[in-house]
C-alpha cells in the first residue's frame, strides 16, 4: 500500500496579521535509494520528497529542500501569517519530478 | 522495610506531579473540545470520541492503568492529536480496503458490513471472542482472515503484513473511547486459563514471566525504560521503535526475545489466548486504537 496521501491542517478563518499554524503530512514511502533489490542484487532507485512548498495566494511563504535521512511519512508544521482571503497551497515534489499538492480556502476578515 | 518506604513516598509523589501535570492538560483539552465542538457545528460532522481525550481519568479503570499513563507529555500530546499521530494513516488505508472488493465472491468488507462506523462499533473491544466452529479462541486478525476466506473467497492476509495490520487497526479505532470487554466464562473459560498460566510462567534464559516485569515492577525502570502494566487497549499500536504500527503478538514476540525465550509463532493459539487473558486484565479500560508509544 504505497498510496501517497497529503493531508492539511490549517485554520478555515483567520484575524488579519493573526498568525496561525499549519500543519502537513503527507504519506509517502521516501523511498532511500540505497536498499537493494533481494532478487536481482540492483538498488533501488531513489525516491524522496526533494522539495516541499507553501504558497499564499500564489505567493510563497514557506518553502524546503528535503535531502535523504528524513522520515518517511514526513510532519511539518509551520506559522503563516494572514494577509488576505485566498487559498493556500501545499506543493510536495518527488524525485522524478512529480508534484502532489492540496490546497486550502481561508477567509481573512 | 525503610527502604521500601521511602520508594513508595517517591513514587506517591511522582503520582501527585503527575496530576498537576493532567489538571493544567484538562484545561487544554477543555479549550480544545470547545473548539471541536465548534467545528463540529461549523460541518456538521460528529467528532464525539474527541472530548475524552487528554484527561487522565479516561486511561485508568481502577488500579488498571493504560501505557499512555506512563509516557511522557511529548507522547502523549501525539497520540492526542489524530493529525499527529502516524497510526492515522494506517486507519486511512484500511477505510480504503475496507471498500475495496477482493477475491472470487466480488465483495468487499463493505458488501456485508457496509458503514464500518456503525457495524464495526465495539467490535474490536470484545475481541478475542469464542468461536464454536473453531473449538478455540480467535482474534480480530483470524476473524478478518475467516470472512476473507469463507465470505469473499479471497487470499487471507499474511499476518502482521501492512494489509492486515491496517484492516485490524481500522476496525478496531471503531471502538476507540469504549471500554474493553471479553467473555471470560463458559467456553472460553478454559482458554482463559492457558493464558492466565503463560502469563505467571517463567520462561527463557533469563526465567522471567510476564508478570515479573508489568505486574511486580510496573512504573519501575527496566534499562532506560518505564516498564507499564503492559495493557493491550492501544493495539495494534504504533512504536517509535518500530517505525510503524505492529500487533499485539508483535509485542508479545518482542517481549519473549527480551527474556531470551523463543518466540510463539503469529497467530498461535497461545498467544491468542494470552492476548484474551490480557483483554480481561485490562478490562474496562478504554480503546486507545492506533496509540503511540516508545
Amino acid at each position: 500500500m504505497a498510496s501517497v496521501k497529503a493531508r492539511v491542517k490549517a485554520p478555515k478563518t483567520a484575524k488579519k496579521g493573526e498568525v496561525f499554524k499549519v500543519k502537513t503530512l503527507i504519506s509517502h514511502k521516501m523511498e532511500t535509494g540505497i536498499r537493494k533489490n533481494k532478487k536481482t542484487g540492483k538498488l533501488i532507485p531513489r525516491k524522496i520528497i526533494n522539495k516541499f512548498s507553501c504558497n499564499y495566494n500564489g505567493k510563497e511563504v514557506f518553502a524546503g529542500d528535503w535531502y535523504p535521512s528524513l522520515s518517511a511519512n514526513p510532519y511539518m508544521a509551520f506559522y503563516v501569517k494572514a494577509e488576505a482571503s485566498g487559498s493556500i497551497d501545499f506543493i510536495w515534489t518527488e524525485d522524478g519530478g512529480k508534484k502532489y499538492k492540496k490546497s486550502t480556502k481561508i477567509t481573512v476578515s | 522495610m525503610a527502604a521500601r518506604n521511602i520508594k513508595n513516598q517517591q513514587k506517591l509523589r511522582l503520582v501527585k506531579q503527575g496530576q498537576t501535570m493532567w489538571n493544567a492538560r484538562i484545561g487544554v483539552t477543555i479549550l480544545a473540545g470547545l473548539s471541536i465542538s465548534l467545528a463540529t457545528v461549523i460541518s456538521g460532522c460528529t467528532t464525539s470520541d474527541q472530548g475524552w481525550k487528554g484527561a487522565l481519568e479516561h486511561y485508568q479503570a481502577d488500579d488498571r492503568r493504560s501505557g499512555y499513563t506512563y509516557r511522557e507529555p511529548e507522547q502523549q500530546a501525539i497520540q492526542n492529536d489524530d493529525f499527529q499521530n502516524p497510526g492515522m494513516i494506517l486507519v486511512d488505508d484500511g477505510e480504503q480496503l475496507w471498500s475495496k472488493i477482493d477475491g472470487a465472491a466480488g465483495k468487499s468488507c463493505a458488501s456485508c458490513h457496509s458503514d464500518a462506523s456503525k457495524t464495526m462499533k465495539a467490535i474490536g473491544a470484545h475481541y478475542p471472542i469464542f468461536d464454536e466452529k473453531l473449538g478455540k479462541m480467535k482474534n480480530l486478525e483470524q476473524q478478518i482472515n475467516i470472512c476473507r476466506k469463507d465470505r469473499m473467497n479471497a487470499k487471507p492476509y499474511k499476518y502482521e503484513s501492512s494489509s492486515l495490520l491496517a484492516m485490524t487497526t481500522f476496525v478496531r479505532h471503531q471502538s476507540r473511547g469504549l471500554p474493553v470487554k471479553v467473555i471470560v466464562d463458559g467456553a472460553a473459560e478454559p482458554f482463559f486459563q492457558k493464558g492466565k498460566e503463560l502469563y505467571n510462567k517463567r520462561v527463557g534464559q533469563l526465567d522471567m514471566a510476564c508478570s515479573n516485569c508489568h505486574v511486580e515492577n510496573a512504573g519501575n525502570k527496566a534499562r532506560a525504560d518505564t516498564l507499564s502494566q503492559g495493557q493491550s487497549n492501544g493495539f495494534p499500536t504504533y512504536r517509535s521503535k518500530w517505525q510503524k504500527v505492529g500487533s499485539i503478538h508483535r509485542r508479545f514476540r518482542g517481549c519473549m526475545k527480551n527474556i531470551r525465550a523463543t518466540p510463539y509463532k503469529y497467530g498461535s493459539d497461545e498467544y491468542v489466548n494470552l492476548e484474551f487473558y490480557l483483554a480481561w486484565k485490562g478490562r474496562d479500560l478504554l480503546v486507545e486504537t492506533p496509540a503511540y508509544r516508545n
